[in-house]
């Protein structure tokens, strides 16, 4: 088990995803998914070379950030945006802070908030899947949110809904989140504590006022949940170090996403609540460092 | 009864039927023995004998007249070639007896002594005189643990059967093989320390040594033998560490800075409980010893009996002991917390519990990446530290931070740097940490 291991897994674990949003999206996923990783690679290439470092791509790591920044843009995205996000996420998510471990935030979220603020626009315009018809869709929050309408919880298992990439197939993904726990790639903590989370709070939420909430497992297929939790919630760098500490993170991400979904002004809050808990995670870590060996309670 | 653990650990690849399978190899005396006058914790001993004398196999070759200390013995009879500072496998170059073998002398024949019933305090002395020593690597000396201080009571004795480390398997032969002997010496350790209740453990890995005390201890005329619980604990490294023994088989956790004593338990390895029998009821000194000789260049790995002092080279060469593969590194002790050596000149001692010699499979090169903080080190300490965050301080040189981490806590296990995907040397970087707060509190 070594890094290159660990990385290789997650790109093995995201093959599923991949498939899926080539069945769905076709060209332009290859396309977003190309340039994406293009532009992590040569950025970090050329950024660790400016700097007199070895570049170390055999680590894998920048591939990984490619694929996983691909997964959370939606299809019609014009490709230099992708580039510029590629780009971003590596010189202002990774390498300035020092690089591979350094980071505070996950560096293909950070690239998306930053592509989201810059082009409103152009990452909210969705793309209906196979027929990549671009006019008339919406994502299922979106509908949920603007409309008050649930897609079917089957159709958003399979993934045949408008969305980023990665986003549409919870059965992809999941079979990814089988294999990196099995292959002790990521710790099974965060994405659960993060899931049960989510579902509780809509579940309290839906029974109070089925009207105004959303019911607990359209919330937990719709929108970057998935992806959230299973690849950037779970990614080492920007997570606690504590058993605890990762429940914690869980469960923070999970109020947080059900609280900008159902009152912030996005109808998606995965993205952010995952960013806020990358803050945290400091002041997590030292909260719930464990107890001393040998020192009891009250000690 | 149910396997006990402790919190953390790892489950390295054992590799322990390399040398397991083979039989229990006779020894071969040596033409020449090193003999350090400091194989324990403690004072050094001075040498009590001069270049050209002629000693005898068993003689005291070095004593001290501190408390903390264990007396050498010679472990040939033959001429002392020289006094001076030869090469040690933990502690560089120290003062050293060497001396030429008399072949023409066989080895020595220790019958029984016979003695019976014999008070604590003789015990504790021939203990004393015979040199013995934790077996379990540590060597520290036997007598002085054994003695209780005024006030202090043991409540639990645990004799050690973990033998955690991969490849290493001189306990378990110790324990199948001599298990009456083994015996004998566990009796006269409760004797002395007269403990509430006396356990036995072994890893779930060694269950023909399980079977093998269930049988003598079942068999036995003594009330207090009988009672013994033998204990199955998970086959986990470092299960054989003493704060880890105390946790798995009384949930009890040894305090920072303390030792079990201060929760009223004592433990003692099977090695030590052996030697202390063949001291008492043959009058034997700590001349010999059973080492695991293993790794995988060997082509006749297995355990030996080893009188001490014998040097790596020459065990190869007595047995004549091939290579299979090229070993890139020579490791005395086990893999996780033993001695890489240099070169081969090196004295096997009373506390060396075996010899590895890996290949590039195993001992492979590893290049230090950037911690990803995945906190594997984390989830596998044994004694809850966080190596990540200590050693993210240690490379800044914030000490304060460093000891807020407990880094004084830690026993430098390995578990921690066996488990990183990153292959950082965090058991240097927590040493280092530990070097620098000693330095800033004198």
């Amino acid at each position: 088990m070594d890094t290159r291991f660990m990385m290789k897994g997650v790109i093995k674990a995201l093959v599923p995803a991949i498939i899926a949003s080539l069945y769905f999206f076709q060209i332009k996923a290859i396309s977003v998914i190309l340039i994406s990783v293009a532009g992590c690679v040569i950025t970090e290439y050329l950024f660790r070379r400016l700097q007199g470092r070895e570049a170390r791509l055999g680590d894998y790591s920048a591939i990984v950030t490619g694929l996983l920044l691909a997964m959370i843009l939606p299809p019609a995205i014009p490709l230099w945006m992708v580039f510029l996000g590629g780009a971003f996420a590596i010189a202002m998510g990774k390498e300035i802070f020092g690089g591979l471990g350094h980071n505070i935030f996950n560096p293909a979220l950070l690239a998306r908030a930053f592509l989201m603020a810059a082009f409103p626009i152009a990452l909210t315009t969705w793309t209906a899947p196979v027929t990549l018809d671009a006019m008339t869709t919406a994502t299922p929050l979106g509908l949920a949110k603007f409309n008050h309408v649930f897609t079917s919880p089957a159709i958003m298992f399979v993934g045949n809904v408008g969305g980023s990439l990665g986003e549409t197939s919870a059965a992809a993904l999941l079979i990814g989140f089988i294999y990196l726990v099995w292959k002790k790639i990521i710790d099974y903590r965060i994405s659960v504590a993060y899931a049960i989370t989510l579902v509780c709070f809509s579940w309290i939420t839906y029974a109070i006022s089925p009207e105004k909430f959303y019911p607990p497992i359209f919330c937990l297929f719709a929108g970057g949940f998935f992806i959230g939790a299973i690849f950037m919630a779970t990614d080492p760098v920007t997570t606690p170090v504590t058993k605890n500490g990762r429940w914690v993170f869980g469960i923070g991400c999970g109020l947080i996403t059900m609280t900008i979904r159902i009152w912030g002004g996005l109808p998606e809050g995965v993205m952010y609540s995952i960013l806020f808990m990358n803050a945290a995670t400091p002041l997590i870590n030292r909260v719930t460092r464990p107890r001393r060996y040998g020192v009891l309670r009250g000690q | 009864m149910k396997t006990r653990t402790f919190p953390g650990g790892i489950h390295p690849r054992y590799n322990k039927e390399i040398s397991i399978r083979e039989p229990l190899r006779d020894m071969v005396l040596p033409k020449e023995v090193i003999i350090p006058l400091s194989q324990h914790i403690g004072a050094p001993n001075k040498p009590l004998v001069g270049k050209g004398d002629y000693v005898m196999e068993g003689q005291v070759l070095g004593k001290s007249d501190s408390y903390v200390s264990s007396p050498v013995h010679s472990s040939v009879c033959g001429t002392v070639a020289e006094i001076a500072k030869k090469f040690h496998p933990a502690l560089g170059f120290t003062m050293s007896v060497v001396i030429e073998t008399d072949k023409s002398k066989s080895p020595g024949v220790y019958n029984e002594t016979g003695a019976h019933d014999l008070a604590p305090d003789v015990v504790i002395g021939r203990i004393k005189d015979s040199g013995i020593v934790g077996m379990g690597g540590a060597a520290f000396p036997t007598h002085v643990k054994l003695t209780i201080p005024d006030g202090k009571k043991i409540k639990t004795l645990i004799i050690n059967g973990a033998e955690c480390e991969p490849f290493l398997t001189c306990d378990h032969t110790l324990m199948v093989r001599k298990t009456a002997e083994v015996g004998k010496g566990i009796e006269l350790i409760m004797d002395i320390v007269r403990p509430e209740e006396t356990y036995i453990a072994v890893e779930d890995n060694k269950k023909a040594a399980f079977f093998a005390f269930q049988k003598a201890i079942s068999f036995s005329k003594r009330r207090a033998i009988r009672d013994i619980h033998l204990v199955i604990v998970k086959t986990k490294y470092p299960q054989g560490g003493e704060k880890q023994l105390v946790k798995a088989i009384t949930g009890i956790e040894v305090p920072p800075g303390k030792l079990p004593l201060d929760v009223g338990c004592l433990i003692q390895n099977v090695g030590t409980a052996y030697a202390i029998s063949e001291a008492i009821y043959r009058g034997k000194p700590l001349i010999e010893r059973i080492v695991t000789i293993s790794g995988d260049c060997l082509d006749k790995p297995g355990n030996y009996v080893v009188r001490v002092g014998t040097t790596i080279r020459e065990m190869l060469e007595c047995h004549g002991i091939e290579f299979k593969k090229e070993p890139k590194k020579v490791v005395v002790g086990g893999p996780m917390m033993g001695f890489a050596q240099p070169q081969l000149e090196v004295p096997i001692l009373k506390n060396t519990s075996g010899i590895l010699f890996l290949s590039d499979d195993i001992a492979e090169d590893r290049k230090e990446g950037n911690c990803l903080k995945c906190a594997k080190c984390v989830d596998v300490c044994p004694l809850r530290l966080s190596p990540t965050e200590i050693i993210r301080n240690v490379r800044v040189k914030k000490w304060d931070a460093v000891e807020k981490l407990y880094v004084s806590d830690c026993m430098e296990c390995g578990a921690c740097a066996y488990s990183c995907p990153s292959r950082i040397p965090l058991v240097q970087y927590i040493k280092e940490g530990k070097m620098a707060l000693e330095k800033r509190k004198r």
